[in-house]
């Protein structure tokens, strides 16, 4: 899966958490959290689709590699 | 007879709008039942009915405003006989927080005019009764009032009008101390992080779960937190129903409770509180889950607050507020070290308690987070 299939699943799970942000807007280098003010709660559900999407668990320990758009994006293209 | 009616969903709620019957004359409820459908300010709730019965009249339609205390239905209560129809002027209309204000401030109800739609008595009449000379008790002004928000104002302004009858309502008549602690959170994190590797993503736990359990651990040894002000004393809860703020994506919050924490499993909790946040947005709420709260916690630490000091949701008598964890130097055992630490708050009410009871609670609170295997 190249890195823009992933990119398209990764919108696919925000839009459905965060249904009112515009995508597009979203800095690369941004915090994901902070960008679309989503709460652990919510982040988890992210983690949670992802696997479910695209079959990757990301451990807690990874976290810190996936708080920006453009850092899950490289994550999940090293590991899909 | 008894009477259903517009519940009241917070201490901030004025009016509900009607949207949908779950019922119609003739059928037959059971205490718990979701009767019927309440839009407020803030989200959509099922309203459970704490009567059983069968249901006689509808009295309200769905799409009507009505103020909190409004009877909607009239139910046939089990074991009694078809009653002839209460005449409207016998019928006091009054919300419970209104009555319950009422019991506290000494006003007799049958004295106060009402200003409400139909008549019904409001939380601000009885306060206006309250503070009028005793001749006056049943004189309302129509300046009393100058802009206050019908029942048919569905305007944010009329909102925040009732969020702030509510937090200077809680600011007035709540003497509030504040307690603060620091908790080395090494443990409690690093707990909760083996355990986590063990699960399944789905089956993770959130550091706000081991929380929400520490506070339920201490309250069952400081139980004089847990209950409600009410008549001028304090009103023990055996169950402990931890009420905690969710924010909405298109703004505003609720604050739902997870009711009967004490007996849930951590695993239990975070099932809970996901379900709680899930219907939440969705607005599906139960209104007991909105109104039987018996304390509050207020996380604030995801957007970076270090120290919360809350007002106290009354009736409630206690709030608990946490901060962000965060690094910072911490001194055990004689070594300097750095540390996860983070900042608790309590918000007590000192007609219930005082700071000695509170800093107990902390006390226990920080306790339970040092055995974390244990919560």
């Amino acid at each position: 899966m190249n890195e823009d299939e992933i990119r398209q699943h990764v919108f696919q799970i925000l839009h459905r958490i965060a249904p009112e942000a515009d995508l597009g807007e979203i800095d690369a280098a941004q915090n994901l959290r902070e960008a679309l003010d989503i709460d652990s709660f919510d982040f988890l559900n992210l983690i949670i689709a992802l696997q479910e999407k695209l079959g990757v668990s990301i451990p807690e320990s990874d976290y810190r590699l996936v708080q920006t758009l453009g850092g899950m994006i490289a994550y999940l293209s090293k590991t899909v | 007879m008894t009477e259903f009616r517009m519940p009241s969903l917070g201490a901030d709620m004025e009016a509900g709008k009607l949207t949908r019957w779950k019922i119609k004359p003739g059928d037959r409820v059971k205490r718990g039942d979701i009767v019927a459908e309440v839009e407020t300010e803030k989200a959509n709730i099922d309203v459970e009915i704490f009567a059983s019965g069968v249901v006689k009249e509808l009295l309200v339609q769905p799409g009507q405003k009505v103020p909190v205390g409004t009877a909607l239905a009239t139910i046939v209560a089990d074991g009694e006989l078809p009653a002839a129809p209460v005449a409207p002027a016998e019928r006091i209309r009054v919300s419970p927080l209104a009555r319950k204000v009422a019991a506290e401030l000494g006003v007799d109800l049958a004295a106060v005019q009402g200003t409400g739609v139909g008549g019904a008595i409001t939380q601000a009449d009885v306060e206006r009764a309250a503070s009028a000379k005793p001749a006056e008790k049943a004189v309302v002004t129509p300046e009393a009032r100058p802009e206050g928000p019908s029942c048919e104002d569905d305007s944010q302004g009329g909102m925040r009008r009732a969020i702030a009858a509510a937090m200077a309502r809680s600011n007035r008549e709540i003497p509030h101390y504040y307690l603060e602690t620091q908790i080395d959170m090494q443990h409690a994190l690093g707990w909760l992080q083996a355990e986590n590797v063990k699960r399944s993503v789905r089956n993770r736990l959130l550091p706000a779960v081991l929380l929400i359990r520490a506070v339920t651990q201490a309250l069952i040894e400081v139980p004089d937190l847990n209950g409600y002000w009410v008549h001028d004393h304090l009103e023990l809860k055996k169950s402990v129903n931890i009420g905690f703020a969710i924010s909405l994506r298109r703004g505003g919050l609720v604050t739902p409770a997870i009711l009967g924490a004490e007996q849930m499993t951590l695993d239990q909790l975070m099932s809970a509180m996901s379900d709680l946040i899930v219907r939440g947005r969705e607005g599906h709420l139960r209104s007991s889950e909105i109104s039987e709260g018996t304390i509050t916690v207020t996380n604030l630490g995801d957007l970076g607050v270090e120290t919360v000091y809350g007002v106290i949701y009354p009736p409630q008598v206690a709030l608990v507020g946490f901060g962000r964890i965060q690094e910072r130097p911490w001194a055990a055992n004689g070594m300097l070290g750095v540390r996860p630490v983070l900042t608790a708050t309590l918000a007590g009410d000192h007609r219930a308690t005082d700071g000695h009871r509170g800093a107990q609670f902390l006390a226990a609170l920080d306790r339970h987070l040092q055995t974390p295997e244990k919560l």
